[in-house]
């Protein structure tokens, strides 16, 4: 299997194929000998050259993380045959991302308007939650395509706020 | 001893108390909110019975329903954990009305230290040590600026009804007084209804170092040491451990001595606790007391081999203290943390959702005690406290590599935690070294973070390939509360409709 991996930002090429014993596995071009365990739901041990990795891995509402021992890994995977790639959480980089509310509050600020271009990692909105201010950033440069979720809106977790394409 | 005791708690130290009933051959009665039904404490209790909405003022805080199930289950005495009404001497008033034994003090214990300003008064006439400043509430600005004048600055204004560093503010110069005390009485109005104001000389980076107190109905009073609570954001502790690192022997015992006097003049029985700050030079000084059970216990647990809350239980019912001051011993070192449910990276914002995964530690020198769950959602409506995490060692630096070690162990997937933060603050050489006071926590989160240099992020990469293959999922559905809706890929995981659901089911 050919996937694009994305972890913290940075860019891979990996394939992946099971074999009779372990996996065969390409990174980049390079070959790597892995032994790989599931050993439960969402938790792998892996074996790369005698050493032993436990590795975790934690989906929320609007992304997904792998932790590597106690270091954690902004994770996004995509199979770049698919036509559509993944949507919803840690959607195609190359396309729209949705923010969404990572919990239930109420938007208290835009502070962005449509058709505005943004960096990556510049605030898009402020979500109000337990008397506690929380900003929205966006995931990626590009423009405000759409806001979704109005000033004074009341939204839950997972509630699309606005779109940067 | 009692055949039933009623737990008016939640969460882990519901948890804690149930086991404790458990051991003791007692049944259990745990109570519940709406949102708590799947939560741990009723699956360990032998019964348990709902209460009412999420509020606390309508459920955990409510006499009337908290009584009513005592009456309904039969219990005979009812263990108020910590928080909510542990401290509430009309509740304790009110059992004893109902005739329902309160396992903790009497409610005239409670009333005099309850008012920090008629606790400092009691304890002038006990010749205990405080720090200096007024004992009854500023009656005018005036007044304010004499006393400051007398005692030198800095000063610390303080709500005598207060708690949770609310009503609290320190001032430099005089010509900040006039402002902080305005703005100190009406914080304390608001979070307290009671705008009294007094104050203290504010000591320069103060330890605070409390005394565990224990005390039967017959006057025997003891101490069992002390425990270092300084390591505390924004006047909340976060990791405490016991014994202190300055205290030697002799200061232990005249701190000791110095806490059952304060005991002793409050009338106090069953378990309590005697705070002091300490300044540079080990003066210490009576801060409070409270006069509950509190959530660090465990540490003084480990470090005597008591157990308290069978000691609070026995006592209640009548017991004598089963030994005297000569027979507590304190041996070895215990660390605890206060796992929360907050997101580190984000000015600790509470962080309520479903915990997806969870892996937690144990082995040698480690005690867990946790009110948390694989698949348990953490409800957004009260204190976010998960578990307490406690390593102990033969030494300091035993309880350290043990507590480092199974914090390596934990894993809380769904949530934020902030486990992080205790893995910056045990390999920090301040905290080795004991060099804590009450500002080191701010100083320590202000100080840059570590570089984290991902050096495994080709295994990430890898690792993420292999999970798409062995274990897939749509995004968040596995959660199993997710309702994907087709077409546009968004999840909707509404996690609180989600526990309302359980909650009835």
């Amino acid at each position: 299997m050919l996937y694009e991996v994305t972890i913290d930002g940075k860019n891979y090429r990996l394939d992946l194929q099971r074999v009779e014993v372990g996996w065969r596995c390409r990174l980049d071009g390079h070959e790597i000998q892995v032994d790989a365990v599931l050993t439960r739901r969402d938790v792998l041990s892996i074996l790369v050259g005698g050493k032993a990795y436990e590795i975790k891995r934690e989906r929320t509402a609007t992304d997904t993380h792998l932790w590597v021992g106690s270091t954690r890994y902004l994770t996004d995977l995509r199979d770049p045959r698919s036509l559509r790639g993944r949507k919803g959480a840690g959607a195609d980089e190359m396309g729209p991302r949705k923010l969404l509310a990572p919990m239930p509050g109420k938007v208290v600020r835009v502070l962005v308007s449509e058709e505005q271009k943004v960096e990556a990692g510049q605030s898009i909105l402020v979500v109000e939650a337990m008397k506690m201010q929380n900003e929205i950033k966006s995931p990626k440069k590009g423009i405000v395509q759409k806001i979704v979720a109005a000033q004074g809106a009341n939204v839950n977790a997972g509630d699309v706020l606005a779109i940067v394409e | 001893m009692f055949k039933k005791i009623l737990i008016a708690n939640r969460g882990e130290i519901a948890v804690r108390v149930i086991r404790a009933c458990r051991e003791l051959g007692i049944t259990s009665v745990a109570v519940y909110s709406d949102v708590d039904r799947a939560s741990l404490h009723v699956r360990k209790a032998d019964e348990a019975y709902h209460i009412g909405p999420p509020a606390a003022a309508e459920s955990y805080l409510n006499f009337a329903k908290i009584l009513g199930v005592a009456k309904q289950s039969g219990a005979d005495a009812i263990h108020p954990g910590y928080g909510f009404l542990s401290e509430n001497a009309k509740f304790a008033q009110a059992c004893a009305d109902a005739g329902v034994k309160f396992i903790g003090p009497t409610a005239a214990s409670m009333e005099m230290m309850g008012s920090k300003t008629r606790a400092r008064q009691a304890m002038e006439k006990a010749g205990v040590p405080f720090v200096p400043g007024t004992s009854k509430g500023l009656e005018s600005v005036g007044q304010a600026e004499q006393v400051a004048a007398k005692i030198g600055y800095p000063v610390m204004l303080k709500a005598a009804a207060g708690g949770g560093g609310k009503g609290m503010r320190l001032v430099h110069t005089p010509g900040e007084l006039k402002a902080a005390l305005e703005a100190a009485q009406s914080e304390a109005e608001r979070a307290f209804g009671d705008r009294e104001v007094y104050i203290e000389k504010a000591i320069r980076n103060p330890r605070h170092i409390e005394m565990q107190v224990l005390a039967d109905e017959y006057g025997n009073t003891v101490y069992l040491g002390e425990r270092e609570c300084s390591i505390q954001r924004r006047h909340q502790k976060v990791l405490e451990e016991s014994p202190s690192s300055i205290v030697d022997p002799d200061m232990r015992q005249r701190m000791g001595e110095v806490a059952v006097r304060v005991a002793r003049a409050a009338g106090y029985t069953n378990a309590g606790t005697v705070e002091f700050l300490v300044d540079q030079e080990k003066n210490f000084y009576f801060l409070e007391m409270n006069t509950r059970l509190q959530v660090e216990h465990p540490v003084t647990e480990l470090i005597t081999g008591l157990d308290l809350v069978h000691l609070q239980i026995r006592i209640a019912a009548g017991d004598k203290l089963p030994f005297r001051q000569e027979g507590v011993r304190i041996r070895g070192h215990a660390i605890e943390c206060r796992i929360y449910a907050e997101d580190p990276d984000n000015n600790y914002f509470p962080s309520p959702g479903k915990i997806t995964l969870l892996l937690s530690p144990s082995g040698p020198g480690i005690r867990r005690d946790s009110g948390m769950y694989e698949g348990w959602t953490v409800p957004v409506d009260y204190d976010p406290l998960l578990a307490k995490l406690i390593g102990y060692g033969t030494d300091r630096a035993q309880a350290i590599s043990r507590l480092t070690r199974a914090l390596h162990e934990y894993f809380v997937g769904g949530i934020k935690t902030n486990i992080s933060l205790f893995r910056r603050i045990l390999t920090d050489a301040d905290f080795q070294a004991g060099k804590v006071d009450t500002g080191y926590l701010d100083r320590l989160l202000k100080s840059k973070l570590p570089e984290v240099r991902g050096e495994d992020a080709e295994i990430a990469a890898i690792a993420a390939g292999i999970f798409a293959m062995l274990d897939p999922a749509s995004t968040a559905a596995s959660n199993g509360d997710a309702v994907a809706k087709p077409g546009n890929g968004t999840v909707r995981t509404g996690w609180k409709s989600a526990a309302r659901a359980e909650a009835l089911s």
